[in-house]
């Protein structure tokens, strides 16, 4: 008998402020899980499904790891649970997993909490021998996260911080047209963060010319392919991240669409926020 | 002495104008009284035309002969030896063009009631029996069914009263496919079909939520690694279609599918909900079947001012049934008819504001048997709207076919059955919308238990 109920909570460490780490006993996700896909949540009965990315797996513990920030009332509330609480429903995984078949020298670039996204993905790419260069980019030291992790999955890694607190100065994209200035070469460059850094990586690429996947973050309900929320254009196509990515060729995504339509709730997601505030303030009395 | 009324005994059901600002269901039921009124209607043929017109066989002047009696529970008990859905069935089946479609009663006149005769009986049985069924006898063979829809529960609650050991998988938290995501609760109330499935797990079906078959267990694992000796597939259709047209992902653009999913599995219209739902104030709603309705008859009760079912041909075209029409009617949806749209048009907010049409005339008949809609000439015209809602049907979802091999479908990806719903794989049946693509509840249910008919004789034999 195992000594874990199914969906229970069985580390949990904060990162930085804002940002939470959890290993959740689910067997049978933790079985076929790869880099790049990623699983739906429900904190409780009442609660609304969200999609986090899975962060990494254990096979034989049956663990799957998610990391998420703090940005509303749902992770908020998630962020109140403890070890040994449960989640409410837990399913996965789902989408399609990171396409790392025949690469050999690859910039994997990480923006914020994407960074946990970024990271397995480095580590898959590392352990089948391919050359991988680590950007990591956030807003100040504070929020860093993942840095020994990310060194050992990286032939090489610069960490940037947007005010010079903590590695270099400046946004990822400096760095990695310094490091393609450079005279590096890639196969291929994956971006994984906030959709604006995604797009402004993906003009500096194309202004090389080089390969460049992203993975992208729509708005989600069920993540099975049933209702069309996360919908992206895609070469001029409609595409449903959910099931045809979330990864897609950065060259093709209309990026501006996406933007917008992560819009479509602010205000809800603002009055959420403030409810979940409130319901803190009270257990903290 | 039958009752010779030409009428049907008239459903008592709410005001239009009180319920179409809440969720609660529209129709109320019959009173034992109206029942058994109803029921001596009824002038049990001998040839009984009106069970051949039911796709899962229900013995009908059967059932109807106990409520005459007033002894409701054996009426129960005839209707569940062949539907295990008896409440869900008499709210949502198109009577009119199954069992009461050949009633004789029809001819002149109209039919007996039969749906909310079944309907009655099911809600007395709940509202009275306390008592959850026996679990059978367990044989020792095990079954898993791949969706909890109407197909996957009718062949699972048929599987289990035969003593096999059944495991239903289901991709969302919650069982019940389209009658918990799709139907609202206005017409079926969630709380029916919980006691539905209650029943079936007392029998001793198991119920697996959250389990994507082809993601996190692929069919050829559950017959090799997890020992089960027969599969049906009832996964449904639910992958939602969209016109191709300029404008469709704008904000406010919609597929039915997601507004259903919102508003009647995530509740986004009470106020508690952590699921948010867009509050428009003119919405269109494009197509014109029965999700069609129910989308636009969610819209007006979440608040919107002007609500618009937008259908390219007539409304005798309308493939939505007439009840449904004439309640939406009611409630003050607005027809435009004989209408295509042809754009949507946003603001400076990437909301959609506005939606470019044309007006249609009915030409031949196309394939289909209906008239094709032809576009009317210079009939260009835009309509103000914020929210748009597709609701132009859907087809299979293709993860189980791309997960499992051999397994032979169809170029619009419905998989390919035989006639007692056999796959191309040995051991795998398949039913319902994933079969035939979108249809209707009680044709699932009939596949369903067609299906099970065919997996308990091949495990038998085997």
């Amino acid at each position: 008998m195992c000594e874990f109920k199914l969906n229970q909570i069985v580390r949990k460490e904060e990162l930085n402020p804002t940002v939470t780490k959890m290993e959740i006993y689910s067997p049978f996700i933790a079985k076929k899980a790869e880099p790049g896909e990623f699983i739906i949540l429900r904190v409780d009965e009442k609660g609304e499904r969200i999609p986090l990315t899975i962060a990494g797996y254990d096979r034989e513990k049956g663990t799957v790891t998610i990391i998420f920030q703090i940005v509303g009332g749902t992770t908020m509330i998630l962020n109140m649970l403890n070890e040994g609480d449960c989640l409410h429903d837990f399913v996965g995984p789902l989408g399609k997993a990171t396409e790392t078949e025949g690469l050999k020298k690859v910039a994997v670039v990480g923006g914020g909490v994407g960074c946990a996204i970024a990271l397995p993905v480095a580590k898959k790419l590392h352990d089948n021998g391919c050359e991988v260069h680590s950007i990591v980019g956030f807003r100040n030291k504070d929020l860093v996260i993942l840095e020994k992790e990310f060194t050992e999955a990286s032939d090489k890694l610069v960490l940037m911080t947007d005010d010079g607190t903590y590695g270099q100065k400046g946004l990822v994209t400096n760095a990695l047209e310094e490091l393609i200035k450079e005279g590096n070469t890639y196969d291929e460059v994956i971006a994984i963060g906030p959709l604006i850094m995604m797009k402004f990586v993906t003009l500096l690429t194309k202004k090389y010319n080089i390969k460049t996947v992203v993975s992208m973050n729509p708005i989600m309900i069920d993540g099975t392919g049933m209702c069309g929320c996360c919908r992206l254009t895609v070469g001029g196509k409609t595409k449903f991240a959910c099931v045809d990515g979330p990864d897609f060729d950065a060259f093709e995504v209309d990026f501006d669409e996406a933007i917008s339509r992560s819009r479509s709730y602010t205000e809800f997601e603002a009055r959420a926020r403030e409810k979940a505030c409130n319901l803190l303030k009270k257990e903290v009395k | 002495m039958p009752n010779m009324s030409l009428k049907k005994n008239p459903m008592p059901s709410l005001d239009a104008n009180v319920r179409n600002k809440n969720f609660c269901e529209v129709a109320l039921g019959y009173t034992k009284e109206m029942a058994i009124d109803e029921a001596n209607r009824c002038l049990h043929c001998k040839n009984k035309p009106c069970v051949n017109g039911c796709p899962v066989g229900i013995d009908i002047p059967e059932f109807i002969a106990k409520i005459k009696e007033g002894d409701f529970e054996e009426a129960y008990n005839i209707i569940y030896k062949s539907s295990a859905l008896p409440a869900v069935c008499g709210r949502v089946c198109p009577q009119e063009s199954q069992c009461e479609g050949k009633c004789v009663r029809g001819i002149k006149g109209e039919p007996v009631g039969i749906g909310r005769l079944e309907r009655f009986v099911a809600d007395y049985h709940n509202n009275n029996c306390k008592e959850l069924p026996a679990k059978p006898k367990s044989n020792g063979h095990k079954v898993a069914i791949i969706g909890s829809g109407p197909s996957g529960l009718t062949c699972a609650g048929k599987l289990a009263l035969e003593g096999y050991e059944v495991t239903i998988f289901e991709a969302l938290h919650m069982a019940g496919g389209v009658l918990v995501y799709g139907i609202p609760e206005f017409r079926l109330p969630k709380s029916i079909v919980q006691k539905e499935i209650d029943n079936l797990k007392a029998l001793g079906v198991k119920v697996e939520t959250n389990m994507v078959i082809g993601k996190v267990i692929s069919i050829d694992e559950l017959i090799k690694e997890y020992k089960f000796e027969a599969i049906f597939i009832g996964s449904g259709a639910g992958l939602p279609k969209f016109m191709g047209i300029p404008g469709e992902n704008l904000k406010g653009v919609f597929s039915a599918n997601e507004i259903l999913t919102r508003v009647n599995l995530m509740k986004a219209y009470q106020p508690d909900s952590t699921t948010p739902v867009k509050n428009s104030k003119n919405v269109a709603v494009v197509g014109g079947g029965n999700v069609a309705m129910d989308a636009a008859r969610c819209a007006k009760r979440l608040g919107a001012e002007n609500v618009y079912i937008v259908y390219r041909r007539s409304l005798d075209e309308l493939p939505a049934r007439k009840e449904e029409v004439e309640h939406a009617m009611e409630e003050g949806i607005i027809f435009k008819v004989l209408t295509n749209p042809t754009e949507i048009i946003g603001d400076e907010t990437g909301t959609a504001s506005k939606m470019k049409c044309v007006e249609m005339v009915l030409g031949e008949p196309d394939a289909s048997g209906r008239r094709k809609p032809i576009v009317k000439e210079n009939s260009e015209f835009v309509m103000d709207v914020d929210c748009v809602i597709m609701a132009l049907g859907t087809s299979p979802n293709p993860l189980i076919k791309n997960t499992t091999q051999g397994l032979d479908t169809e170029k619009w990806g419905g998989i390919i059955t035989n006639e007692d719903g056999l796959t191309s794989r040995e051991g795998i049946y398949a039913g319902g919308d994933a079969v035939t693509g979108a249809a209707t509840v009680i044709l699932a249910m009939g596949a369903g238990k067609k299906a099970a008919e065919a997996i308990d004789e091949y495990l038998k034999n085997k």
